[in-house]
């Protein structure tokens, strides 16, 4: 297998800051080098199918506003000109934010998302919506209504989900960063599939305002990119509090550039022992290679036991779905996107549900449902939020010995397509290892490392307590030097070409 | 209806006098162009977030301490069902953590109605349906407006202390007053910014235990709300008596119709789904809110009416017959300052309330603008006998409508008031024409003293007073001798 990627240049196959700092000193035009990324797009998104929506007309007005800050001597901010792809479920004025359901089908939000106005302000240029799994609910983007998107490394294997279509894009080189969303390992999983870094933060350190919800007390906005720093990069343009999100921290974003040279000599390091048993011998072994590389660069590493953890996949499959019952109530085809008309108001809500949801969505509607309905519910809503208590409790007993923890990303290499789909609870354990740190609220991210099965990209996952970001990003930076770069996408193909 | 007792809990939705909405920043206000007060936030669009409005937090917690309740941290939850005109299919409200637990409301009669809870939530918009007769069922088209979608209310809970339809629109009545003069609320039942539902039961006088209830809904006006809880009483009661059973039932008052209908049974009711909302945080009570919902607090219409009671009754005395009506009337007029100033002013308590009470009550309005130095001269005059009560009266209207002095108003409507030596004068000079009366009247017939009364107000063409001849002629008495037959 080899790494996908384009041709170098400086298209999307530069790291971010790389392109920004030309474009900041004038060497390129920010036009030219959204040309190359749309040129790239074209080429290659025809068998990828990253993309629900190119955003050209808005990208080159875009463009060619950060062109003139740097014409007239301005500081055209800290992302000028560098191309971002966005998760279909972030709003957009200048495009459908469809989270790729027929119910959201051409729906344009009337408001920028904070973190697309955040992104803007940094003269970062939105190039396209990227595909995903309906609504975030799945592990492979497959569950799009509007097809899968295709992982880069191989055409029939899926990019994992749901932010798929987002780390598609950045490990083929279509765009060097984008953002995706993260409810139970929907930006780490695909990032460990396609070889790219991908950060879920600390819940309320980056704004859900304009994230269409799927499931809120575990919704995480975070950034896929080619390398570390470029992810250190995104988070700190898109973090920092909003009130226009209450569960927004008050705090501003985290500084993570800062610290990624500063190593992680000295630091305990816990590498989670439960989490390597079940995972495929690719994957347990990038952990345990991961483990000894931070050695060497003078951490201290030690295997913990935390088995509570693995409790926390069934715990969220009855919270994600019981939020998401009530988030997806108002597609009811009143006031926009889909409606299919009936002979009264309750016979119009329920055929433009029955017609506009996909099967996954349904299913977790139901479970939902269930799950909060009267009688039961004790016995399923309210001893999840205890199982959820646990897994903290848990995370905070292993955080004594530790300031970061050490897991698999995903328990397999990027799966065919069509492999789990007739079976949703084989498809549920792909987030086994990442839905810990949702329950939590704790940051986590995941760092291509080694070639596994198949020669396929592997992921190792760091994760932090809440508001651990520093001591996240240098392990990833120790990670990311350390790490097989043939497992790095798309940069591999530019170092050998 | 003899030998039951009704039992009625109220369930009051007040919505708040802010600027702007609940969780949003558009403007809070009725009457404009459908739609026109709208943004993402109260359309429930995708991706949009709530930001709860600080100024609706206090004025919450206002009516928590004017109904005396415990203020408390509290949480939103969801209630999840499906209404076209609830922009996200669920609404924010608290649940089983209110903002405020506990209370009471004191009733002008002098009963105590427990207050359960009074908790925040957001409206819904409002749904008009077209062709069908306007129910929900039939309807061609459904047109919704979200003008009043996330307008703050406060939902307050009665204990099913309540009896009868006359109790419970005083409930109503007392709570609007008090929601207006902390000026929470511009309570206007008809704009729908009050508004109630009623828990009705009945059970037989003597037992313990609460009947089966029924919830009555559509209730627009004080009105309504007597007339549903009654019919729905007597229809409850016609059920016990023919050995039926109430069934637990939401029912909708018909006002055209006079009768409730069932809407929808306890089975065929919603399953809310409350889970807490995880868009918003906890909502803790703090120093600064807690402040805020105080400041400025007017005394309310109880204490108001206990001020007068005490003006009246000093020392815990009875009030007089008669007054205590005319208390719960000067005080939901708002007219309580004009007598309390009348009082501080030195004028006589009973005759100030009595004025406010029947003349300025006509025209509370304008009366509430009187000059209260004014009306307290007024009265001074009126007890004096410088002017007798129809005259007062007069010049009472004339003060409202005009403003003025009272003195120069009388001398203008030519109420030259007869001076204490005139009066005595003309109450001479009729008993000088009538001995044979005023003897008997002297010989204790006392019916008399309204003839002679009656002499004396028309020797002086009305403008004596009538108290201060009364007097007059009660005082010469004393002084006569008591034998029988004697002349003066």
């Amino acid at each position: 297998m080899s790494a996908p990627g384009g041709q170098g240049g400086a298209g999307g196959s530069r790291p971010a800051l790389e392109v920004a700092q030309a474009v900041r000193a004038g060497e390129v035009s920010a036009r030219d080098v959204l040309e190359q990324a749309l040129e790239q797009i074209a080429g290659r998104d025809g068998e990828l199918r990253c993309f629900n929506a190119v955003t050209a007309t808005a990208a080159r007005a875009a463009a060619e506003a950060v062109d003139g800050r740097v014409a007239r001597g301005e500081d055209p901010g800290p992302l000028a000109g560098v191309p971002v792809a966005l998760k279909d479920n972030l709003c957009t004025r200048t495009a459908p934010t469809t989270c790729s359901s027929r119910i959201l089908e051409g729906w344009v939000p009337p408001y920028d998302a904070t973190v697309v106005t955040r992104l803007a302000a940094a003269g970062a240029v939105v190039v396209g919506k990227t595909n995903m799994d309906e609504f975030a609910m799945g592990s492979s983007t497959e569950h799009s209504a509007f097809g899968p998107t295709r992982n880069p490394w191989d055409l029939t294997r899926v990019p994992g989900g749901s932010s798929g279509g987002s780390a598609a894009a950045v490990a083929a080189g279509l765009v060097p960063v984008a953002l995706g969303s993260d409810t139970g390992g929907s930006i780490r999983q695909p990032a460990a599939l396609c070889g790219v870094v991908g950060v879920k933060p600390t819940y309320g350190v980056v704004s859900r305002f304009g994230l269409v919800a799927f499931a809120s007390s575990l919704d995480q906005v975070g950034p896929l990119a080619a390398t570390v720093e470029d992810a250190a990069a995104v988070l700190e343009v898109v973090g920092g509090h909003d009130e226009l999100d209450s569960t927004s921290l008050p705090l501003p974003a985290p500084r993570l550039r800062e610290v990624l040279a500063e190593g992680v000599g000295g630091m305990r390091v816990g590498v989670l022992s439960d989490m390597l048993a079940d995972a495929s011998p690719g994957c347990a072994a990038a952990v345990r290679a991961a483990a000894e590389a931070l050695t060497a660069a003078g951490a201290r590493v030690e295997e913990v036991s935390v088995p509570e953890l693995l409790h926390g996949l069934s715990a969220y499959y009855v919270v994600a779905p019981a939020e998401a019952s009530s988030n997806l109530a108002r597609y009811d085809g009143v006031r926009y996107g889909l409606r299919v008309e009936g002979e009264d108001v309750e016979t119009m809500n329920a055929r433009t549900r029955a017609a506009g949801f996909g099967p996954e969505v349904k299913r977790r509607i139901m479970l939902g449902t269930y799950a909060l309905s009267a009688g039961y519910y004790e016995a399923y809503y309210g001893r999840a939020q205890k199982v959820r208590a646990v897994v903290a409790e848990a995370f905070a007993r292993a955080y004594l010995g530790a300031e970061v923890l050490l897991a698999p990303t995903s328990p397999s290499v990027a799966f065919p397509l069509g492999e789990k789909t007739a079976d949703p609870l084989e498809m549920y354990l792909a987030d086994l290892y990442t839905i810990p740190s949702n329950l939590a609220g704790h940051p986590a991210m995941s760092v291509p490392f080694a070639l596994g099965e198949g020669g396929l990209p592997v992921g190792v996952q760091v994760l932090a307590p809440a508001l651990g970001e520093r001591e996240m990003f240098r392990v990833g930076a120790v990670l990311e030097a350390a790490a097989d770069p043939k497992a790095r996408a798309p940069l591999a193909a530019g170092a050998r070409a | 209806m003899s030998g039951w007792e009704v039992v009625v809990g109220l369930e009051v939705h007040a919505e708040l006098s802010t600027a702007t909405k609940l969780f949003c920043g558009c403007p809070n206000r009725f009457g404009a162009e459908p739609n026109t007060l709208v943004c993402p936030v109260c359309l429930g669009l995708p991706g949009s977030l709530p930001v709860l409005n600080r100024r609706a937090v206090e004025l919450a917690m206002r009516i928590g301490k004017a109904l005396h309740c415990d203020i408390r941290p509290s949480r939103f939850h969801r209630k999840n069902y499906f209404y076209p005109d609830m922009p996200k299919d669920y609404q924010i409200s608290q649940y089983d953590e209110p903002v405020n637990v506990g209370g009471y409301l004191d009733l002008p009669g002098g009963r105590r109605i427990g207050i359960e809870r009074a908790h925040l939530e957001e409206d819904t918009g409002k749904t008009t349906h077209l062709g069908g007769g306007g129910r929900i069922h039939g309807a061609e088209r459904a047109l919704v407006d979200y003008n009043r979608a996330g307008v703050p209310l406060v939902e307050i809970v009665s204990r099913p202390d309540i009896r009868g339809a006359e109790e419970a629109r005083a409930y109503v009545a007392e709570l609007r007053d008090v929601l207006v003069a902390t000026g929470v609320s511009d309570g206007r039942m008809e704009e729908g910014s009050l508004r109630v539902d009623a828990n009705v039961s009945v059970r037989r006088e003597g037992t313990g235990e609460l009947g089966t209830r029924c919830e009555v809904k559509n209730l627009n006006s004080l009105r309504s709300l007597g007339r549903a809880i009654e019919h729905e009483a007597a229809r409850q009661v016609a059920l016990l008596e023919a050995g039926g059973e109430v069934v637990q039932e939401t029912r909708h008052w018909n006002e055209d119709e006079g009768r409730t209908s069932s809407m929808r049974s306890k089975e065929e009711s919603h399953d809310y789904r409350y889970f807490a909302e995880p868009d918003l945080v906890a909502l803790v009570p703090d120093e600064q809110l807690l402040e805020a919902a105080g400041a400025g607090m007017p005394l309310l219409p109880a204490e108001r009416r206990l001020r007068l009671a005490e003006l009246l009754a000093p020392r815990g005395g009875d009030v007089p017959a008669g007054a205590a009506d005319q208390i719960v009337t000067v005080v939901s007029l708002g007219l309580d300052d004009l007598v309390v100033a009348a009082a501080a002013a030195g004028a006589d308590v009973r005759l100030a309330l009595a004025r406010a009470a029947n003349e300025a009550a006509r025209a509370p309005e304008a009366a509430r603008g009187l000059d209260p130095a004014a009306f307290a001269a007024l009265v001074r005059m009126e007890a004096a006998g410088r002017l007798s009560a129809t005259q007062s009266k007069s010049v009472l209207s004339e003060l409202i409508e005009h403003g003025g002095d009272p003195a120069e108003v009388a001398g203008r409507l030519g109420f030259e008031g007869l001076g204490d030596d005139a009066l005595e004068a003309a109450v001479e000079a009729v008993v000088a024409a009538h001995p044979e009366e005023w003897d008997r009247f002297v010989g204790g017939e006392e019916k008399l003293a309204q003839f002679l009364l009656g002499q004396v107000m028309r020797s002086t063409g009305g403008r004596a007073d009538g108290k201060a001849v009364a007097a007059l002629l009660a005082k010469r008495r004393q002084g006569a001798p008591a034998e029988p037959g004697s002349r003066r």
